[in-house]
């Protein structure tokens, strides 16, 4: 049951994943194109641009998503890699949990960080 | 008349646990027929070169799957191979990868059937006394037939279990014959058991481990295609945790045909001899 929910979470991550990148190729190469998300003159990574960006939610919320769904996409691909080294179920367990931990720490690093910036860049 | 023989040589891989600390190759070589298959080759060299020779076969026609054996580099069935085919005066013999050796070509198949066990390979219903004295016939259409067709024509022969790398390196993987078999009678619209079929599926033996390399099928003595099916189980498997997916009821019991006449001369069946 459990490799059955995992499995389906995991394709779901992929096509969110799949989605966000699409978004973000189409904010940083497509930006002759579409200008909406970088109403300043120059480059997308210029400054005025990324505090555009930053002080948007929209751009919040995609950037803690993305951040989510690729750490689960990611640490339940490299959770599966381990599990063909055919570990003994107390390994077994032990994996789970670390890369659980793991996970959930680089998530709220990443989602403080992204908060953060969100205001600093509304401070700007 | 003209000679059409050729001498070939057989490299068996031969094992007699014994007296065998390893396995070790023997070359026997002989005058190859025209035709002769390498089930033919095998019964040669046990009537005349070797007699403590030992492998599986029966029906000698690619039905039974017994005689799974890895032929020059690849699974195959040894009655359903010419030696001509193999384009080759050197015929490599070994026991189907992946699995112990009982004796020389005799692999043990066991994990394979436990596994086949585990899938619930039968139809599965609630109308157990409808199932014991049938009444009629369940009614399936053409296109309900077709979608589980292929994977019924599975002979149990284990050469896509010797072909997967994933079976290879991972014995708790089902492996592609009893998740394709899962597929055939989930896939059939007079089963009702995948719910019942759930605990292998959703584990971590199911479908999930398959790594999609396609060996399995490309193998398939039968031209039946284990890997396709095992990738309709995720999608099947996915559908049902979101639950997307309708779970049909049985297929009922085909109406007895009306407005029909017999035709003249045709006897009617006769009377039951179970009951």
């Amino acid at each position: 049951m459990r490799d059955q929910e995992l499995w389906t979470w995991h394709i779901g991550a992929g096509a969110v994943i799949l989605v966000l990148l699409g978004l973000h190729m189409t904010v940083m190469h497509l930006e002759a194109i579409v200008r909406v998300f970088n109403p300043a003159p120059g480059e997308p990574v210029d400054w005025a641009n990324v505090v555009a960006r930053g002080k948007s939610v929209f751009f919040l919320v995609t950037y803690v998503l993305l951040l989510g769904t690729a750490l689960f996409h990611g640490f339940y691909g490299l959770r599966n890699i381990l599990f063909e080294l055919n570990p003994g179920p107390a390994t077994k367990k032990t994996l789970s949990g670390l890369i659980l931990v793991v996970g959930l720490a680089l998530f709220v690093v990443g989602t403080w960080a992204a908060w953060v910036g969100f205001t600093v860049a509304r401070g700007a | 008349m003209a000679d059409n023989t050729s001498e070939v040589v057989f490299r068996i891989r031969r094992f007699d646990p014994t007296s065998d600390a390893e396995p070790h190759w023997e070359d026997y070589r002989f005058a190859c027929a025209p035709g002769m298959t390498v089930l033919e080759g095998l019964k040669l060299i046990k009537e005349k070169l070797s007699p403590t020779l030992a492998w599986r076969s029966s029906c000698r026609m690619g039905v039974c799957g017994s005689c799974g054996m890895f032929i020059n580099g690849r699974a195959r069935l040894a009655c359903n191979t010419q030696v001509a085919e193999l384009e080759s005066d050197l015929v490599t013999v070994a026991p189907l990868p992946n699995f112990n050796i009982i004796r020389d070509l005799v692999p043990d198949l066991f994990p394979m059937f436990q596994a086949h066990l585990e899938a619930q390979p039968y139809i599965i219903r609630d109308d157990t006394a409808e199932q014991q004295q049938p009444s009629g016939e369940y009614w399936q259409s053409a296109h309900q037939l077709e979608q589980y067709l292929q994977f019924s024509y599975c002979i149990k022969c284990g050469c896509c279990m010797a072909a997967c790398p994933t079976y290879a390196t991972d014995p708790h993987y089902a492996g592609p014959m009893p998740l394709g078999q899962a597929h055939r009678y989930n896939s059939d619209s007079r089963d009702g058991g995948f719910a019942a079929r759930k605990a292998l599926l959703s584990g971590e033996r199911g479908p999930w481990r398959c790594h999609f390399a396609g060996e399995c099928s490309r193998v398939c003595p039968k031209g039946v295609d284990p890997a396709r099916a095992i990738q309709l189980m995720k999608r099947q498997l996915v559908f049902d945790y979101l639950k997307l997916s309708k779970q049909p009821c049985p297929a009922p019991i085909a109406k007895p045909p009306a407005g029909l006449k017999r035709r003249e001369g045709i006897p009617e069946a006769p009377p039951r001899t179970i009951t």
